[in-house]
């Protein structure tokens, strides 16, 4: 019997898996793929705030560019510049980083293993009380006094454990993405993006440099859409020379889940963190600090309730209630906030990069100044409706 | 309730996007690919408009 089964190694289960195993408890950390890591499904962006935030020492060879800021292109071409003196955040090497953090937990003590599937939750009286897998072919059966979910967007778990996860297109956008070498970028060290609706509907392209000529160029488009990501993405690329002259050396696709948080992420000896429980931010899609800073808020939840002897649902509820207060109510500000901007039509969006600061933009993703957004949305009579919204 | 349901596997990248959406639960991503569970399947078409790479059609 262990202490903690965790489904998943991406960066939401190894920081789990690190932290409970650092305060010394017999942790498992499980994870489907061959190779922690890869394929990625991201653009491996983190702003310098996050990492200073949960103190992350990332080792040198998981980062790949230092960002300075980014430029947003509206549908006009018109641009906003967000620039600063100083680095804000890197475009990592994702496969590198996510094995770094399950090493991380490795090096605490935590049990972890590649290529092992789990199926099926087990469940004595009604409750969850361990896992059943396969590794290698072999069937095996694993008991715990808690499960943790972190198996990301393709989730089963949560559902298993009998949590209510809505499944549906409107709180999922559909992302592709190549890594390409020798592009022509024009702006060393920034990041691109570029919103309109002929473009990416009800999303945007983006242009991650991971050096001078290697960037991520990816789409995330609304998830019921009436053509796949890719030919999207394929269309824009055609109409940029020095992008298209570039080699692809990966081609990455996913769900990004912007929106739907979960009021409950726990039930009796079990809880879910991460993409799983859809904690990703709905503006940027970000979902690496997320999935980090949710998993810290779990472990030390569940180190309290193993010390109580009681991982009940109604111990674990601290968990929800800890995430809501420090995460959840910013997150579900920004989920309207991309609600509204989903509403705006090119002539909107030419609009606001005519009257918004760059410092503005960057502001309006972290949930903050949205009062000035409604503000300048008020000035046109169409709009009205739509600042209402945001207020 | 009937119909057809088919992935082309040259073009599926394993992202499990189209699981995330499915609201029968009848899709699962395993180390071996997309698993389709028929028995489950509304024939909704969720998942292939979902699916970024265009790789899952739907026939109802
Ligand atoms: C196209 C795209 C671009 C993105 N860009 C960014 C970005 O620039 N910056 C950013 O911060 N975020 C970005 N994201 C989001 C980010 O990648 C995720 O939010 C993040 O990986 C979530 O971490 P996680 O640990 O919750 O889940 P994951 O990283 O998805 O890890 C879950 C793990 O669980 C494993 N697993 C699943 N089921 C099982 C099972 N049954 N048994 C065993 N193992 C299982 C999976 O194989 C996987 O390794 C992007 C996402 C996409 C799709
Ligand atoms: S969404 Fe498409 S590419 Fe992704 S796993 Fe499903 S079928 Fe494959
Ligand atoms: S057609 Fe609908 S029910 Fe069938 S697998 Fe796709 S999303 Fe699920």
């Amino acid at each position: 019997m262990r202490d903690v089964i965790i489904v998943g190694a991406g960066p939401g289960g190894s920081s789990v898996a690190k932290e409970l195993a650092l305060r010394g408890y017999d942790v498992a950390l499980y994870e489907k793929r061959q190779e922690i890591g890869a394929p990625k499904r991201c653009g491996e962006g983190l702003s310098s705030s996050s990492i200073e935030r949960l103190n992350l020492k990332i080792p040198r060879h998981c980062i790949r560019e230092n960002i300075k800021g980014a430029i947003v292109y509206a549908p006009n071409g018109k641009s906003v510049e967000i620039s600063f003196d100083r680095v804000v955040g890197h475009i990592l090497e994702r496969k590198m980083f996510d094995k770094w953090m399950a090493e991380e937990a490795a090096r605490a003590g935590a049990f972890v293993r590649a290529k092992t599937y789990i199926k099926e939750l087990l469940f004595e009286n009604g409750k969850v009380c361990g896992v059943r897998g396969t590794f290698e072919g072999e069937e095996f059966e694993e008991r715990a006094r808690v499960v943790v979910g972190a198996d990301g967007v393709e989730s089963k778990i949560g559902k298993m454990a009998g949590l209510k996860i809505r499944s549906n297109p409107q709180l999922m956008d559909s992302g592709y993405q190549y890594e390409m070498a020798n592009v022509d970028l024009e702006h060393r060290g920034y990041l691109e993006l570029y919103f309109g609706n002929s473009i990416a509907p009800r999303g945007y392209v983006w242009i991650f440099p991971k050096g001078k000529d290697v960037a991520n160029v990816g789409i995330g488009i609304a998830g019921d859409h009436d053509r796949p990501a890719k030919s999207y993405l394929d269309d824009w690329i055609t109409t940029k020379p020095g992008i298209r002259k570039g080699s692809i050396l990966e081609v990455n696709a996913g769900g990004i889940p912007v929106g739907g948080f979960l009021k409950n992420m726990v039930t009796d000896n079990f809880l879910l963190v991460g993409d799983a429980a859809h904690q990703v931010n709905p503006i940027h899609g970000g979902g690496i600090a997320e999935s980090i800073t949710a998993g810290r808020i779990a472990a030390s939840v569940i180190d309290e309730a193993l010390q109580k002897g009681d991982t009940s649902a109604r111990t674990l509820d601290k968990y929800n209630k800890v995430w809501w207060k420090e995460r959840g109510e910013k997150l579900r500000k920004i989920e309207k906030l991309r609600e509204v901007v989903e509403e705006m039509d090119d002539e909107t969006l030419n609009f606001l990069a005519s009257e918004l600061s760059g410092r503005d933009l960057m502001e309006f993703t972290r949930g903050n100044r949205l009062g000035k957004l409604a503000k300048i949305l008020m000035k046109k009579p169409g709009l009205v409706l739509l600042a209402r919204k945001l207020l | 309730m009937g119909g057809s349901w088919k992935i082309d596997r040259e073009r599926c990248l394993r992202c499990g996007a189209c699981v995330s959406v499915c609201p029968a639960d009848a899709l699962e991503l395993t180390e071996q690919g997309i698993f389709w569970i028929k028995e489950r399947c509304t024939f909704c078409g969720i998942c292939a408009k979902m699916c970024p790479a265009g790789a899952i059609e739907v026939k109802r």
